[in-house]
């Protein structure tokens, strides 16, 4: 709660709303990778607005989860430089390794596969992103390994925040 | 290899830290800065003639003097780092690799301007570099460059990083400060322009990474020296993604005026297409430029050599022209679908649009369909006609120019390729077979 007094205090006096975005990212890091209507009430709460309010920005922004989602949720950049680079057949592999369609998570609930758009990766096509790390020019046997050290190596969720590297100001 | 300013430091050891960002002169543009008058800044930042790096090439040094100064009223200055412009990945590089370049420039900027405070709004996808940015602007407040009276001027400043959520329109100036407000990112009806009215209703200004990072060149070498690079009323230098079917795809930072043709085939940039192919057609600015077939985008309608600046890549107009826009530059090679391309374009523009202005919010999708139609077998001659009359109402009949980026490849695509349109619209029985499974 310290930590979200600080980001608030970021902003001019009675304009703390605008901690929304930073404050669901910390709120996704902490509920398991996704936004519930109770985490997102408890969000409104802190920041002194209307649930609404919360509601209308989280379905907005596509980083923010409205569904449970896996341990790990892989999102595979499809957008035109990455198609070109053949994003399509990542997207495929991925599926058929999963044995989910994009959209959905393993039965284990390990991993969710989802396409996103332009990534700002296009030099380095096809990728991926997990939590905060990218995975860049991606082919069928770099996938295998990154899924292989993701299974190995994953305690709880992944997100794409982590509080602890928030800066001091 | 040319000129460099931006990047001339990018491969020194431990650039990416305060210590050796100092070691490489870094932090002089500010310690001279912080010597003159603001509106001495201004006034340089005039003269080097440097525009919007962001993609709509407006000069900085105007933008800047249009700012409102009302007394008592706080002014912003807020860098739009959301970089999401399909085919451009120049600022996530510079901000990982050089982060105190735009540090120092946000300061110098903020300076200039009266900002007391400015936002860093950075795309919440690239968080590793949101850290970056903090860690710098960390060492920044120690060196004594950020914080109170900086360097003994009684100048004070403080920086924040601000995360988005992910959504394309906040790359938009008015949809960023509204997404900064903690609000959806819907783009505002302009005017009032940011710099009367922009983040919590006071005087803002809204600048592209790589435009905050130029000023400290600016202001290392002076504007009259700054204008002396490039050709023309396109001045300074470039940072170009370069991606798609070439050999050395990265980031590159060019002389304006370079002609394209270098660009594509010099081993000091892209290297030339990749395999050994043809190029079929470059999208030179970001998606949203329109396509050229490789002839255009090497020589323009008047058979000229075509160069990497502003005014040459619009040469021609939209018959036979294009934008340098953000300077993303996707190559295609022989083998490319310029149709199935377009529907990727499209699809991404209907699920970017905010939904706010009917003519995008519903152009974009029915354009969609349309050219998924076309993918699967189904189209007949007269989509053409409709994707053109569509894209057509859509264009210059909405709030913010994402209508115009998602019109413009549609007509530019039709335009140029016309005949691979009727082309896979004749071969549709043979390709309903084969493309229906593959494109989704």
């Amino acid at each position: 709660m310290a930590l979200i007094q600080r980001i608030m205090k970021r902003y001019p006096d009675g304009k703390h709303k605008s901690a929304i975005l930073p404050v669901l990212h910390l709120a996704q890091a902490e509920f398991d990778g996704w936004l519930s209507v109770p985490v997102m009430d408890y969000v409104a709460s802190i920041l002194r607005i209307q649930p609404i309010e919360v509601y209308e920005v989280a379905s907005f922004y596509s980083m923010f989860n409205l569904t449970p989602v896996g341990k790990c949720v892989i999102e595979v950049c499809r957008t035109g430089p990455c198609w070109l680079m053949g994003a399509e057949d990542i997207v495929r592999y991925l599926e058929k390794k999963l044995n989910i369609r994009a959209g959905e998570t393993t039965k284990d609930g390990m991993f969710t596969l989802k396409t996103v758009e332009c990534l700002a990766s296009c030099g380095t096509a096809p990728m991926m992103q997990v939590g905060e790390k990218y995975h860049e020019n991606l082919s069928p046997d770099k996938v295998d390994k990154i899924l292989d050290d993701y299974r190995a190596n994953t305690d709880g969720h992944i997100s794409h925040w982590t509080k602890d590297k928030i800066g001091k100001n | 290899m040319a000129r460099t300013l931006l990047l001339k430091n990018i491969n020194e050891p431990g650039i990416q830290s305060l210590e050796g960002y100092q070691r490489n002169n870094g932090y002089a543009s500010l310690r001279k800065a912080m010597k003159m008058k603001p509106e001495e800044i201004v006034e340089e930042v005039k003269k080097s003639g440097l525009r919007g790096r962001g993609g709509a090439g407006f000069p900085t040094g105007m933008k800047w003097s249009f700012l409102a100064k009302p007394e008592g009223v706080p002014r912003y200055l807020v860098c739009n780092a959301d970089e999401s412009e399909p085919g451009t990945f120049k600022d996530r590089y510079l901000m990982e690799r050089i982060p105190h370049l735009l540090v120092e420039g946000m300061i110098i900027s903020s300076f200039a301007l009266g900002a007391r405070t400015s936002y860093i709004y950075i795309r919440g996808e690239m968080m590793y570099v949101y850290h970056i940015l903090e860690k710098a602007i960390d060492e920044a407040y120690k060196a004594g460059f950020l914080g109170e009276n900086i360097l003994g001027s009684g100048f004070s400043h403080d920086i924040y990083v601000h995360p988005g959520g992910g959504a394309y329109i906040c790359g938009e100036e008015t949809g960023l400060i509204e997404s900064l407000e903690g609000k959806r990112g819907n783009p505002r009806i302009k005017p009032p322009f940011p710099a009367v009215k922009g983040v919590w209703d006071c005087p803002t200004v809204v600048n592209n990474v790589e435009t905050i990072a130029a000023v400290v060149p600016v202001m290392e070498m002076g504007g009259e020296e700054y204008a002396k690079i490039g050709i023309g009323k396109s001045t300074g230098t470039k940072l170009i993604s370069a991606c798609g079917h070439i050999n050395k795809p990265g980031v590159y930072e060019i002389e304006l005026g370079l002609p394209v043709e270098e660009f594509i085939y010099s081993e000091n940039y892209c290297g030339g297409i990749l395999n050994g192919k043809k190029m079929k057609a470059v999208v030179a600015g970001g998606s949203s430029v329109p396509i050229l077939p490789a002839e255009l985008i090497l020589k323009t309608a008047n058979g000229e050599p075509r160069l990497m600046s502003y005014e040459s890549l619009a040469d021609g107009g939209f018959v036979s022209g294009t934008m340098l826009g953000s300077g993303g530059f996707i190559v295609m090679d022989e083998n490319t679908s310029i149709i199935k391309n377009l529907w990727n374009f499209t699809r991404f523009y209907h699920h970017e649009s905010c939904g706010q202005c009917s003519p995008c919010r519903e152009g974009t999708g029915w354009m969609e369909k349309i050219l998924h139609k076309i993918l699967h077998g189904q189209g007949s001659m007269s989509d053409i006609d409709l994707l053109m009359d569509i894209q057509g109402k859509i264009e210059g009949k909405t709030i913010c120019p994402l209508g115009d980026a998602a019109a413009w490849p549609v007509a530019s695509a039709i335009r140029h390729f016309r005949s691979e349109f009727e082309q896979e619209i004749k071969n549709q029985t043979v390709k309903i077979r084969s493309t229906a499974a593959q494109a989704v």
